[in-house]
């Protein structure tokens, strides 16, 4: 993830704007499920059905940014799972699907619900998690984002779910 | 209080009193995942130091989405699960027993139960009266091993279907109806219940059809309430020990209500690429189909077959469409077997697969070619859903499947049924 050189808590990047319905089937295609125990190969094909070049244009730390219903589908944790892989930030949507979500939040990806109406491919965005504010450089705005429940900022901050329940030894929420 | 069923069911898992919008810890009776799913979630099992599942008569693998493997990728994520599952005591439901949500609800869910499960269409089992739900691999690992998850209780919305069905008009066309009424994310976090004069007195596969496209208006669970006819059919599955009957009070906090008059339904279809993007076939412009494609946990049990086979029963399939038949489970496939169904149905031109998810997730057994168009009775028409994204797909009912099978092109089943 690349970090602000000033202050290593904000990510800095660049954004890829999809449309709404951005579903699992379009950021990991079923034809491909026979890399699902591949996850490199597999993420060679992120996002390949909304985009076919996403994955040779975005560079580690840039931002994935959705319109409504970010996720929908499948619960494949394959999709997160490949954004991750493909080095992206953070997604940022004006609303995900509930288990795109949980997933995301699971394997360590942050996703950020915000107005993503002012937001436009190739802006560059700096987020802080931590206050929750992004600054979109380019067109010097300043959005916020909604908190994330406590359960899920455990979670997070524990490294995802496998690290919290081996920490915990079970869930401590 | 006065509770909904989601109420009712979570708070008797987390052994305490909760409210929608309440987060808890919770214990679950069923934990399931898939040939797609399964693999990661044995995965993160190990990476967690795991060597045992909590239940493990109640923690089930499927092999149902690529089953049999057409590759040998899968066929060796198969072994893993096969393997795993012998040293845990957990259970392999293998290649040909069928689609994990028919197997659910045949053999494992009880109303009142907590189902999770590594497939977005866990919510199935709600048809009888459990809180049952998707989730990824990583929740699942966690369910298999301790056999409790963390859940927020979900606000609900009440869905009355009132009035009447008309004749041609089936569960499907009901749910779709819905979804284009309530859109892709318009239950988004919510649990669905259902009621109404018509609602309560579905049959238990309608229920299943019902409760299964759920998801696809985003919710986290479709619940109907367990009564005389859940009853019935757990009878029928020698499960009636099982049964217990679950309802929400009277005077239950509800988001909202919906009443949906089902007397101006009429037989629907979702067009590319969104499940929520659907019309009456009767307003839809002549689509011509290379592929007609019943079966499914949506709409791959005996009566779907049944309803598919009077249709086609001594007509012939239009020439230059492939119908593709796939029994939702083996019980299925041997009682549509038993009383001739399948044997219509091949008379006319179809093609009788094994059991399981078949052409539906893209990976095998019907992968649409360029340019091509298929109506399925499957849950969801996402860009690049059976394989090729340069494609489209269209869901109906079983019976407009059938029927534009016979004609060839996209047709209303209420002009051989009306």
């Amino acid at each position: 993830m690349v970090r602000n050189k000033k202050d290593p808590k904000i990510m800095i990047g660049s954004s890829f704007k999809f449309g709404d319905d951005i579903s699992t089937d379009l950021i990991a295609p079923g034809r491909f499920f026979h890399l699902r125990s591949n996850l490199p190969e597999l993420a060679k094909h992120v996002l390949e059905d909304a985009d076919p070049e996403f994955a040779k244009k975005v560079k580690p730390g840039d931002f994935v940014v959705g319109g409504r219903n970010f996720g929908l589908g499948s619960s494949r944790e394959h999709a997160p799972l490949v954004i991750k892989f493909a080095g992206v930030g953070a997604v940022l949507a004006k609303s995900f699907a509930r288990i795109f979500f949980r997933n995301s939040i699971n394997v360590g990806l942050p996703v950020l619900i915000c107005d993503t109406d002012k937001i436009d491919s190739g802006d560059i965005l700096e987020i802080d998690l931590e206050k929750g504010i992004i600054i979109n450089k380019t067109k010097n705005l300043k959005l916020k984002f909604n908190p994330l429940p406590g359960v899920m900022i455990k979670i997070l901050n524990d490294g995802g779910l496998t690290s919290h329940i081996i920490k915990n030894k079970g869930f401590n929420l | 209080m006065y509770r909904t069923i989601s109420e009712k069911i979570i708070s008797e898992h987390a052994g305490r009193e909760l409210k929608a919008g309440d987060i808890s810890v919770v214990d679950v009776d069923v934990v399931m995942s898939q040939d797609g799913t399964g693999p990661l979630a044995v995965s993160q099992i190990k990476k967690m130091g795991f060597n045992k599942v909590k239940n493990p008569s109640k923690s089930i693998f499927f092999i149902d989405h690529a089953a049999p493997s057409p590759r040998s990728e899968l066929s060796n994520s198969h072994i893993v699960l096969r393997k795993f599952a012998s040293q845990t005591g957990a259970v392999v439901s293998d290649v040909g027993e069928g689609i994990c949500h028919q197997i659910l609800v045949e053999s494992y869910t009880c109303p009142g139960n907590i189902v999770i499960g590594g497939d977005s269409h866990t919510c199935t089992s709600g048809a009888l009266g459990a809180f049952a739900t998707g989730m990824g691999s990583t929740d699942i690992a966690v369910g298999y091993v301790l056999a409790k998850t963390w859940l927020m209780v979900p606000r609900t919305i009440k869905i009355n279907f009132n009035r009447r069905i008309n004749k041609g008009v089936f569960a499907k066309d009901l749910i779709i109806y819905l979804i284009g009424k309530i859109t892709s994310d318009g239950a988004t976090y919510k649990a669905l219940e259902f009621g109404g004069e018509v609602g309560n007195r579905l049959s238990i596969d309608d229920r299943f059809t019902i409760s299964n496209m759920t998801v696809e208006a985003g919710a986290k669970a479709g619940i109907f309430p367990s009564d005389d006819i859940t009853k019935e059919y757990l009878k029928s599955q020698g499960r009636l020990d099982c049964f217990k009957e679950i309802s929400a009070d009277k005077g239950a906090k509800y988001e909202k209500i919906i009443d949906i008059d089902c007397s101006v339904i009429e037989p629907m279809v979702c067009r590319p690429h969104t499940v929520d993007n659907t019309l009456p076939v009767s307003s839809l412009e002549k689509i011509m189909v290379n592929q007609v494609f019943i079966g499914t946990c949506t709409n791959g049990r005996f009566i779907d077959l049944k309803i598919a086979a009077d249709i086609l029963k001594d007509r012939k399939v239009a020439s230059g469409v492939r119908l593709i038949v796939v029994p939702a489970s083996k019980d299925t496939y041997l009682e549509a077997l038993k009383e001739g169904v399948l044997e219509t149905l091949i008379n006319s031109g179809a093609v009788v697969l094994s059991p399981g998810c078949g052409p539906c997730v893209g990976v095998h057994q019907g992968i649409l070619g360029d340019g091509e168009v298929c109506i399925s009775t499957q849950n969801r028409n996402f860009k690049g859903r059976m394989g090729n994204p340069n494609s489209f797909i269209y869901l109906s009912s079983p019976a407009t499947a059938a029927w534009s099978a016979v004609k060839g092109y996209i047709a209303d089943p209420r002009e051989v049924l009306g």
